[in-house]
């Protein structure tokens, strides 16, 4: 009766058999999530972080490096110490945070390793190392963080920090990991992907612990890190140095260029703040401090500050009339103070006589020819359309739009054109009357000192510019700077046009910024006063020198100091000087400006 | 020498080269499951597993020495007392055993370890084989069923004292065996009736998905059949004894042990706690898995080597097959195990008297058994229950038991005529 039972035997065993590999097939096979699931146990990516490239100065002297610090690591299986107060006094760690730390790293992993001591600078490892070989489990990791030997051109060069999730969030190639550094304003930040280089990736197997037990398929999916490129700025050192020493104290704005080819010389944001300040281990402190200082040192002003342009404006107002033919050198009007106010001054006035005195009833009357050309009868049509004409031809001095120099966060400044008035009066109902005091430079006009110290590089090209620039080579060759530093910009006005505006820059010295005069250097200024609601005017002064063969172009703003002649014009003449001669001949002077009270 | 030649033909060399083939793949298998790139040591390196191994293999091959030049008669008549002795020795491993997790199921002589539980099966089988000789043994008969499943008992409960679960629960395997040899059919469909039940209402969240099924094809049954009181009631009555067991199971598991209750649930739901509880088995999922079709390559498992999978050279030795061969080399074990299970089935059903092959069944039970619950843990068809993988785990206790149990087999089936004769 049981004879057949043996071959239900035999089809159990071979059900067991294809059960089981029908089973296999499915992980083995058929759901590949298994083998996912297995390389993110056991195969971790180490990342190995490229050098970042160094920042020099236009003479290749070094702004910003890498300083090696080192990180004392500690794992936690290994580390033993007998005599705590020793270990203390040796590696200058109090015994609280020694617990403190151990415990973390302790509770983060007993084999892996955490820091104990973070960013021990090179003197201070100096003095550790001979000793770490009697502390078993503890190792030093090295690391970089950027350094600036002359601590100067912070709000330039930026600095490098933490990424923070917006960036994250734009980075749509995920280069980027959460804790990584990335440029997060100025050069650091406009020039990263140069800068930063690209992450090697080491692939290394761990067992259940996180224990390293050697490379992954023979590291033949490592990648070695490639360092960034250098950066060579066209900042002078030198120049920008002596800029921000005249500037101590003072709130405002250097910005010297070459007019020639864009470079940008100097840029000073006032008041300075160190950059190592936001380096290294203290920068949460330290960021938090400058983020809440009311003299805002973390605005950078040279880009980001607006301004009314003033007087310095009539330039550009005689320059667009002449162009357009409603203005001749010989075009004479009378100060008529009844149509805006005006200092003392011989009247009538031609062009000449209009600049070199900054006459705003003059301009008042020029820019009235400029909108109203009776080009329509009906003279709200008729302004309308001079209006947005003249908005054209100012825009191509570079004003009401954003230059475009490599630096993140540049404003754009404003400069009206009907669509504005239209906003705020209704359309057809503005005219003249309402926009005249756009002919000196004021009402709803804005530029920053950026924007200015570019007119003055137009000025002394006679009538065009390359975009302001920080960037003269990388990695040694200049012709890999972006193109667009190296287009010319046209400003649509005749070369000719600018002989007697040059002229009367020049002469206007004698008239309004006296002490700017140097023995030997013509320079060609202009002064300036931006009228503040809000307390003392700032005062503006734009120049370019030597009026034969300009090499600087320069705009100083220095805010709640009064009229343009004394401190911006005095702080601009000695920058020039600086700059042409290498050294100061007027200590009087230098000392007039280091003072910085700006009386008669 | 002729003589001698003709010993040599009667034995069964292809189970001899089966088991031949499984103990040298499970070999380099250890050496695999240890293998430390960085610190790489030769496979006969004594101070490590596989070194270990070698050891076991060789005093194995000196045990099936002993076995095949003992007298075969020499099983039969001892086999009553070895039951015996195993009893004594499985009473008193509670008492001077060394605890091991919990466990005192094991003797520590020296250096080495030894697990009695393990001896105790082939001892349990010969006794087995001695009870049911008889021709008069009929195990459709309820009196001799109960002799039968005391001496599968005694040892049992023995080892349920230690405790050792997994061990206790392979002397189930005998009922294979018992199969065999005529147990009613009936038992084995209500055992699988009631394992289908036990599984269905663990899987179920919501007992109704069982109680209506079940009701409903009790009324059905009910309307289909002849309307005779007796059968109404009778239908009803099983129909509410399964719908009871059903809601009364959850119960039941709730009084568990709480670690056996966690493999119960992991096996349904392995990713509950994949870092506690579901930590073996889904660790011991992604390494045979993830060795896809090929397999990674000898040595190239990065699971097993880097302790993903705890007992990975014991319990979980299969993961280290799997990760590095593949489906292909899972393929060839299984194909090895049915391979020998098959052929001891031939061997079985050749032998002249019921006391060959009834010893032959219970190897073949227990076999199966090894073989079947060890790889459906390692890939999550059943729950994780300590039991080792034959010929393939690392240890001396399991090597030596499976080979002792295996070649007096062997040895008995090599003298199925003479046997025959002594019958007679």
């Amino acid at each position: 009766m049981n004879e057949n039972r043996h071959s239900v035997i035999v089809i159990v065993i071979i059900i067991v058999g294809v059960i089981l590999l029908s089973k296999l097939f499915m992980i083995q096979v058929v759901d590949d999530s298994f083998l996912r699931r297995a390389e993110r146990n056991a195969v971790q990516r180490i990342i190995d972080y490229p050098y970042r490239g160094l920042i020099s100065d236009r003479n290749s002297e070094l702004l910003v490096y890498n300083n090696p610090v080192f990180d004392l690591m500690v794992i936690p299986q290994e580390f033993s110490i007998k005599d705590t107060a020793k270990f203390c006094d040796i590696f200058q760690i109090e015994k609280q945070k020694l617990i403190e730390r151990y415990t973390a790293a302790k509770k983060y992993s007993w084999v892996k390793p955490s820091p104990l001591i973070k960013q021990i600078s090179t003197t201070d490892f100096a003095k550790i190392q001979d000793y770490l070989i009697d502390y078993p489990g503890l190792f030093v990791m090295t690391r970089s963080v950027r350094a600036y030997p002359d601590s100067i051109a912070a709000s330039a060069l930026g600095y490098i920090a933490e990424i923070i999730p917006r960036q994250m969030e734009r980075d749509s190639l995920h280069y980027y990991n959460q804790g990584d550094y990335i440029g997060h304003s100025g050069l650091e930040s406009y020039y990263e992907k140069i800068l930063r280089g690209k992450k090697g990736a080491k692939y290394k197997m761990v067992n259940v612990r996180g224990v390293d037990k050697g490379s992954f398929k023979n590291g033949t999916l490592d990648t070695a890190s490639v360092a960034g490129l250098n950066l060579q700025s066209t900042i002078d050192m030198q120049l920008q140095q002596y800029g921000e020493k005249l500037m101590k104290g003072k709130r405002g704005s250097v910005v010297a260029i070459e007019p020639k080819t864009g470079e940008i010389l100097s840029i000073i944001s006032a008041p300075v703040y160190d950059p190592n300040l936001l380096a290294g281990a203290a920068y949460s402190k330290n960021y938090n401090i400058l983020l809440s200082d009311t003299t805002k040192p973390l605005f950078i002003r040279p880009i980001q500050a607006k301004y009314p342009p003033g007087s310095i404006f009539k330039v550009v107002q005689s320059l667009i009339g002449l162009q357009w033919g409603t203005l001749t050198p010989n075009t004479t009007y009378a100060c008529n103070k009844a149509l805006v106010a005006c200092h003392n001054h011989p009247s009538p006035v031609n062009l000449f006589g209009a600049i070199r005195n900054s006459c705003n009833p003059y301009y008042y009357q020029a820019f009235r020819q400029m909108i109203n050309q009776e080009i329509s009868s009906n003279t709200y049509t008729d302004t309308q359309i001079g209006l947005d004409k003249w908005h054209e031809a100012v825009e191509k001095f570079g004003l009401g739009h954003e230059l475009g120099v490599d630096l993140p966060y540049e404003n754009s400044g404003s400069v009206p054109s009907s669509s504005l008035y239209d906003r705020i009066y209704g359309k057809g109902r503005w005219k003249y009357s309402t926009i005249y005091s756009l002919s000196i430079g004021q009402g709803e006009m804005e530029v920053t000192p950026l924007q200015m110290a570019n007119l003055a590089a137009i000025f002394a090209n006679k009538g065009y510019y390359y975009t302001p620039h920080l960037i003269k080579a990388i990695n040694g060759d200049p012709g890999k700077i972006p193109e667009e530093y190296t287009t010319k910009h046209d400003v649509g006005v005749a070369a000719h046009h600018f002989d007697m505006v040059q002229n009367a820059m020049a002469e206007a010295l004698y008239g309004t910024a006296m002490r700017a005069i140097i023995k030997d250097i013509t320079i060609a200024g202009k002064t300036g006063t931006a009228q503040n609601p809000h307390g003392e005017d700032h005062s503006v002064f734009i120049a370019f020198a030597p009026k034969e063969d300009p090499k600087i172009a320069i705009a100083v703003y220095v805010e709640n100091a009064g009229w343009g002649g004394r401190a911006a014009a005095s702080t601009a003449s000695l920058m020039i000087e600086k700059y042409l001669r290498g050294h100061i001949e007027r200590p009087a002077l230098e000392e007039y400006v280091l003072v910085g009270d700006f009386g008669d | 020498m002729r003589q001698n030649d003709l010993y040599i033909n009667k034995i069964d060399w292809l189970s001899i080269l089966l088991y031949g083939a499984l103990v040298m793949i499970g070999w380099f298998n250890i050496y695999a499951a240890v293998y430390d790139e960085q610190a790489a040591k030769s496979i006969f390196d004594f101070s490590i597993n596989s070194g270990k191994q070698l050891v076991w293999i060789g005093t194995a091959v000196l045990l099936i020495t002993v076995i095949m030049v003992a007298d075969y008669r020499l099983f039969d008549n001892l086999s009553l007392i070895l039951y015996g002795i195993f009893l004594l020795i499985l009473l008193l491993t509670p008492f001077i055993g060394k605890e091991i997790n919990g466990q005192r199921a094991w003797f520590e002589i020296g250096p080495f370890r030894l697990q009695p539980g393990e001896f105790a099966k082939f001892a349990t089988a010969l006794a087995l084989a001695k009870f049911i000789e008889k021709p008069s043994f009929d195990l459709s008969q309820p009196k001799f069923q109960l002799q039968a499943i005391l001496v599968i008992l005694l040892p049992v409960s023995l080892i349920m004292l230690q405790p050792d679960t997994g061990t206790a629960m392979v002397y189930m395997a005998f009922f294979i065996m018992l199969y065999r040899e005529g147990m009613p059919q009936k038992y084995y469909v209500f055992a699988l009736v009631f394992i289908a039940i036990s599984l269905l209402s663990l899987a179920v969240d919501n007992n109704l998905y069982i109680a209506l099924p079940v009701a409903g094809l009790t009324l059905i049954l009910i309307l289909l059949g002849k309307k005779n009181w007796q059968r109404i009631v009778t239908l009803c009555l099983i129909g509410i004894a399964i719908i009871a067991y059903s809601y009364s199971l959850d119960l039941v598991v709730s009084k568990l042990p709480q670690h056996q209750q966690n493999r119960i649930m992991v096996l349904f739901n392995p990713d509950i706690d994949p870092l506690g509880v579901g930590w073996n088995v889904t660790q011991s999922k992604i390494a045979i898995g993830s060795g896809g079709f090929w397999g990674k390559g000898y040595l190239e498992g990065t699971q097993t080597k880097f302790d993903f999978v705890p007992e990975q050279h014991t319990d979980f030795i299969f993961c280290t097959l799997g990760e590095e061969f593949g489906w292909i080399g899972s393929l060839v074990v299984v194909f090895l195990f049915a391979a020998l299970l098959i052929r001891l089935v031939f061997l079985a059903e050749r032998q002249k008297t019921r006391f060959s092959r009834v010893y032959g069944y219970c190897v073949i039970s227990i076999l199966l058994f090894h073989f079947m619950i060890n790889i459906s843990m390692t890939i999550g068809l059943f729950p994780v229950v300590g039991i080792p993988l034959p010929f393939f785990s690392y240890g001396g206790s399991s090597l030596w038991s499976f080979t002792i149990l295996l070649f007096i087999f062997i040895k008995l089936d090599s003298h199925r005529i003479q046997l025959l004769g002594r019958m007679n």
